[in-house]
């Protein structure tokens, strides 16, 4: 006979807070909460906006951890709501705003903002040489090998918890983040990139780029899409030692 | 009078267009100073616990770094040119670790919330380094000086003497747990940094290297603490005639020491 488990209830703390109302302080707010079968934080964060607070502010798209806009800190750990089970989570679950990024209202931030940035600070995009930009043309094969490997990299969802989870770029607003080292690594890898390791350097050489990241690794650990992050900083560092050291 | 250099550094536009390339050295060289060091430490450790095999061993290896068994007669100046060189050493990756160590207020606050909230493991052994590392600046400079301005004194009763009677054991105490929480840490940190033996599966191999780093690290602190004890031991035991030195009975007459 399979046994019937009372359903739990769940509390979820809140962190409530408008920047853009004067005087609004940062509080902690609780909601309790019937918890269902196969129960994600974002099905429980919006049955708390429908039937118990309309003012409750959160982000979501797809619902399916790829937009990357739900991301928030769940229990201390950056994390995608859609993609987080309550069942996994204790009986009190604290939810609260990514740090680093703009704070729009509660659990709501504006990371696009700070990836625009990242983006046009590291240039992520294919950089070809003018006279090669020959639409006609067909493209080169790429090795499926490769392909699939700048795939891998290709994945991120820029949803901002390698930031929110990293030290440095805590405490140090201009480091560009596992999110920045990932994607010159990923460029890098990319044969119709025609940028060489002296072009990255002046992207990355310094301790805002790859030579700051202190090998915390909370970015690996919490990248929702499991990018190998620890591998392609210590890979990008190599690269870039050995840029900083031959000249 | 101001060159064209002082002028352009002044303004801070020394690195343009081109980026400096020190970044990438300071890193590499803070890595392996503190490789060196980290791998110092386990040997230094093994040496200094000879004297849990017996007052013969950990005389023996004294006078071994001393040249002795190579020259015939004992140098304890060689000990001061060593100890001197990881002096330089200790302070050269002391200056270059103290620019990642949280500069202001701002920063304290935010590492130590962060810290807090996230209870990441890795994350809060970057805190333990860097508390180690602040109280090694002085412990390591307080021993190391002592070790330089008297090599002679280093031997079973020399040693011990000074553990108990000179008072040191209370440093040698915390040192102890500092150097080698910190320099475990560290040579963990710079597998996961560089990439070594990282293997096909990353994640797999950095559970290894974190379970390998704690038994060597229990290990030595274990090692360590008996070590200690045991010049405490001594020394306690000897404290009525301070300032004798231990020659192994087969070794007398003491063998003869140029003066430093
Ligand atoms: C920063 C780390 C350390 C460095 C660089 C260092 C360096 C040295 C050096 C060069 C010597 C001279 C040894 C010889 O040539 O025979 C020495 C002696 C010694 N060290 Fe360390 N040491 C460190 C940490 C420690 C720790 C953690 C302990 C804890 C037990 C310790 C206990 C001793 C003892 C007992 C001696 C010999 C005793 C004496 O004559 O006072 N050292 N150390
Ligand atoms: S690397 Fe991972 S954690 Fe960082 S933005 Fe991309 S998907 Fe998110
Ligand atoms: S390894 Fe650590 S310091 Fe480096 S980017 Fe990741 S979280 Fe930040
Ligand atoms: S809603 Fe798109 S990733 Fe969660």
């Amino acid at each position: 006979m399979a046994e019937v488990k009372a359903a739990r209830t769940l509390t979820f703390k809140i962190l409530r807070y408008n920047p853009r109302v004067p005087g609004d302080k940062p509080r902690l707010q609780s909601y309790q909460l019937e918890e269902a079968d196969g129960m994600t934080l974002f099905i429980a964060l919006n049955e708390i906006r429908d039937k118990q607070d309309a003012s409750l502010a959160f982000d979501f798209v797809c619902r399916a951890g790829i937009c990357g806009s739900c991301a928030m800190t769940i229990d201390g750990r950056p994390g995608l709501a859609c993609r987080t089970l309550t069942k996994n989570l204790g009986a009190e679950i604290t939810l609260a705003p990514l740090p680093v990024f703009e704070l729009i209202a509660d659990l709501s931030v504006d990371t696009g903002k700070w990836m625009r940035g990242m983006s046009e600070r590291l240039q992520t995009w294919v950089h070809m040489k003018q006279e090669e930009i020959d639409l006609k043309r067909i493209e080169d094969r790429m090795d499926p090998d490769l392909a699939e490997e700048i795939f891998e990299l290709d994945r991120c969802i820029e949803c901002g918890c390698c930031v929110a989870g990293c030290g440095t770029a805590r405490m140090r607003e201009d480091f560009v983040g596992a999110v920045g080292l990932n994607k010159v690594a990923r460029f890098r890898l990319d044969p119709r990139d025609k940028r060489t390791d002296d072009d990255y350097y002046e992207l990355v050489g310094d301790d805002a780029g790859v030579f700051g990241c202190m090998s915390l690794l909370g970015c690996h650990d919490v990248c929702p899409k499991q990018l190998p992050l620890q591998t392609q900083i210590a890979f990008l560092r190599r690269k870039m030692v050995l840029q900083g050291t031959k000249g | 009078m101001n060159s064209t250099q002082n002028v352009i550094a002044g303004v801070g536009l020394a690195d343009r267009p081109l980026k400096s390339r020190w970044p990438a050295r300071m890193d590499f060289a803070q890595s392996a100073s503190g490789l060196v060091l980290g791998l110092f430490m386990w040997g230094h450790m093994f040496f200094v616990s000879t004297i849990l095999i017996s007052k013969d061993a950990m005389w023996s290896v004294t006078k071994f770094f001393e040249g002795y068994f190579v020259l015939g007669v004992s140098y304890p100046g060689v000990v001061s040119i060593v100890v001197a060189g990881v002096l330089g050493l200790v302070m050269f990756h002391a200056f270059l670790a103290m620019r990642k160590f949280p500069a202001n207020y701002r920063q304290y606050r935010t590492f130590i919330g962060h810290r807090r909230f996230m209870a990441h493991e890795d994350t809060t052994l970057w805190w333990v380094q860097v508390v180690t590392g602040f109280l090694l600046f002085f412990m390591a400079a307080v021993h190391l000086y002592q070790m330089m301005m008297h090599p002679g004194d280093i031997g079973p009763y020399g040693s011990a003497d000074r553990v108990w009677s000179g008072r040191w054991w209370p440093l040698y105490l915390v040192m102890l747990f500092a150097v080698e929480l910190h320099g475990g840490v560290g040579l963990y940190r710079l597998c996961v940094k560089w990439g070594w033996l990282e293997g096909k599966d990353a994640n797999a191999s950095r559970r290894k290297l974190k379970a390998a780093k704690w038994v060597l690290t229990v290990f030595f602190l274990v090692l360590g603490l008996a070590t200690l004890g045991a010049y405490m031991k001594i020394g306690y035991e000897h404290r009525a005639q301070v300032g004798e030195k231990y020659t192994p009975a087969w070794a007398v007459p003491a063998p003869k020491e140029k003066a430093q």
